[in-house]
């Protein structure tokens, strides 16, 4: 009986919406998280090389080779091996922000690579200070070039929060599983699922192009 | 404001890249409300000796002093700590020859922008002022323009407008029309030529000889890294004094 199932679904919308709720604050929480920390990353770049950059991007660049579900197990299952005690949302959210803020890093490196010279010496020869330069001139167009690529990661992101139902959290892929356990509906659970995740990826879309206009008025677009 | 000290006083600078020495001992003054420009061939080390006085360059060795402070390290030759240098190099002004706008200010914000960010004025003030600048350069009715939207020959007077809105000591001009369409050349040098006339303290690198000649107070000359020749234009153009000078001339008539 198709019309039952979906009214079953319906009855379960609490767990749905529950689940939503949950992976909207990951993915909120992750990617802010992530894009500030990827700054911070880039601006600890600045300047000549040395070992403790050298460091810092060796260890950057192992966690992006790793799969995400690894940074999740290590988190919250290794860890306490050694001691470590998370909850399975603190563990969730420090794997999440730390996996993408190593991709937010790698894509501003690029963006900063790319950036003319003569601008960074306009700045230093009107007072600039390497830091407020980096906040006030360097940043604001570093991002405004790499709209596509704050696409790629932000959709990454929302789809790794469905790896947070394996430490035990509620979030919408795991709201769907359980429907699909309890009443035998996975199809429409999941079509259900399918058209929420969708739905953020609208809202991302509208965002990066509302981004791309602003930088496209500046003469700084991508397309 | 002391009269006697010069804006820049640069003694015995030498500057090498990789091994090349460009710089060889440069001795070389400014004085308050003087307009010097520096001639001399590519490659002669005189864009070299404008980026050093800003410390854009670091100097192997010499001193830069700037109204009598030394810029870059102290007399012992300690390294300035980066707000010290920054704070030096706030009291002068570039203009490069490439511009350098920053594209994701309009007009108005990019000259706004370091009088409100480095030398921490309010933003009526600071708006105020670069109003008054654009104006003077005649840009005022591009202020919400964005950067590249402009001409060059544009792009170039709100450089000047932003290195004017620092209220600088010495506003140094590094090829300023080098990178313009020859018919944007005169805009450029028009703006330059009416701040000539109210004596700001302006160091020019150029190649345009009859630009020097007509708004210099003193224009020196420098080849293979030292200064050859320095003396008023009438002198300099009319009766240069050494053959390599003489030379250089004579390829531009």
């Amino acid at each position: 009986m198709e019309l039952l199932d979906w009214i079953t679904v319906w009855l379960n919308i609490d767990r749905i919406a529950l689940g939503f709720g949950t992976t909207i604050f990951f993915f909120l929480f992750a990617t802010v998280t992530a894009f500030v920390l990827g700054c911070l990353v880039v601006f600890l770049y600045e300047g000549e090389e040395n070992i403790f950059k050298k460091a810092m991007r060796f260890c950057l660049d192992i966690l992006r080779t790793l799969p995400f579900l690894i940074v999740l197990y290590i988190l919250y299952y290794g860890l306490p091996q050694v001691g470590i005690r998370l909850n399975a949302w603190v563990a969730g959210l420090i794997a999440l922000s730390l996996y993408h803020a190593a991709y937010y890093a790698e894509i501003l490196r690029g963006a900063r690579i790319a950036l003319p010279t003569g601008q960074i010496e306009s700045a230093k020869a009107h007072g600039y200070t390497s830091a407020k330069m980096f906040y006030r001139i360097l940043l604001p167009q570093m991002v405004l070039r790499s709209g596509p690529l704050f696409g790629n990661q932000l959709v990454g992101c929302l789809k790794d929060t469905a790896f947070l139902s394996i430490i035990t959290i509620y979030e919408l892929t795991a709201a769907a599983n359980d429907l699909q356990q309890v009443h035998f509906i996975p199809l429409q659970a999941f079509v259900v699922v399918i058209a929420l995740y969708w739905s953020i990826s609208l809202v991302i879309e509208r965002f990066l192009r509302g981004l791309g206009k602003y930088a496209k008025h500046r003469g700084l677009s991508y397309e | 404001m002391n009269k006697a000290v010069p804006v820049i006083e640069v003694s015995d600078l030498h500057k090498s890249f990789d091994g090349v020495e460009v710089l060889k001992g440069v001795d070389f003054k400014v004085e308050r409300g003087k307009i010097v420009s520096i001639l001399g061939s590519s490659g002669s080390g005189k864009s070299t000796l404008l980026r050093c006085m800003n410390w854009l360059e670091e100097p192997n060795s010499g001193a830069i002093k700037i109204v009598g402070d030394q810029i870059g390290q102290d007399a012992d030759g300690t390294p300035m700590s980066e707000k010290d240098l920054a704070h030096m190099r706030s009291r002068m002004a570039m203009v490069f020859q490439s511009f350098n706008l920053w594209p994701h200010f309009t007009v108005l914000q990019n000259v706004m922008e370091a009088p409100m960010h480095v030398q921490g004025l309010a933003k009526e003030e600071a708006m105020a002022q670069a109003e008054k600048w654009l104006d003077r350069v005649g840009m005022l009715v591009k202020k919400d323009a964005y950067p590249y939207t402009l001409s060059g020959g544009q792009k170039q007077r709100v450089a000047i407008a932003r290195a004017l809105a620092m209220n600088p000591e010495v506003i140094l001009f590094d090829e300023p029309t080098s990178a313009l369409d020859p018919e944007l050349v005169g805009e450029v040098q028009e703006v330059i030529g009416e701040l000539a006339k109210e004596h700001f303290t302006m160091v020019i690198v150029t190649h345009e000889m009859d630009f020097a000649r007509s708004i210099s107070d003193e224009v020196v000359f420098i080849d293979k890294g030292v200064v050859v020749e320095q003396s008023a234009p009438e002198e300099f153009f009319g009766n240069p004094q050494t053959e390599r000078l003489q030379r250089f001339l004579g390829k531009y008539k």
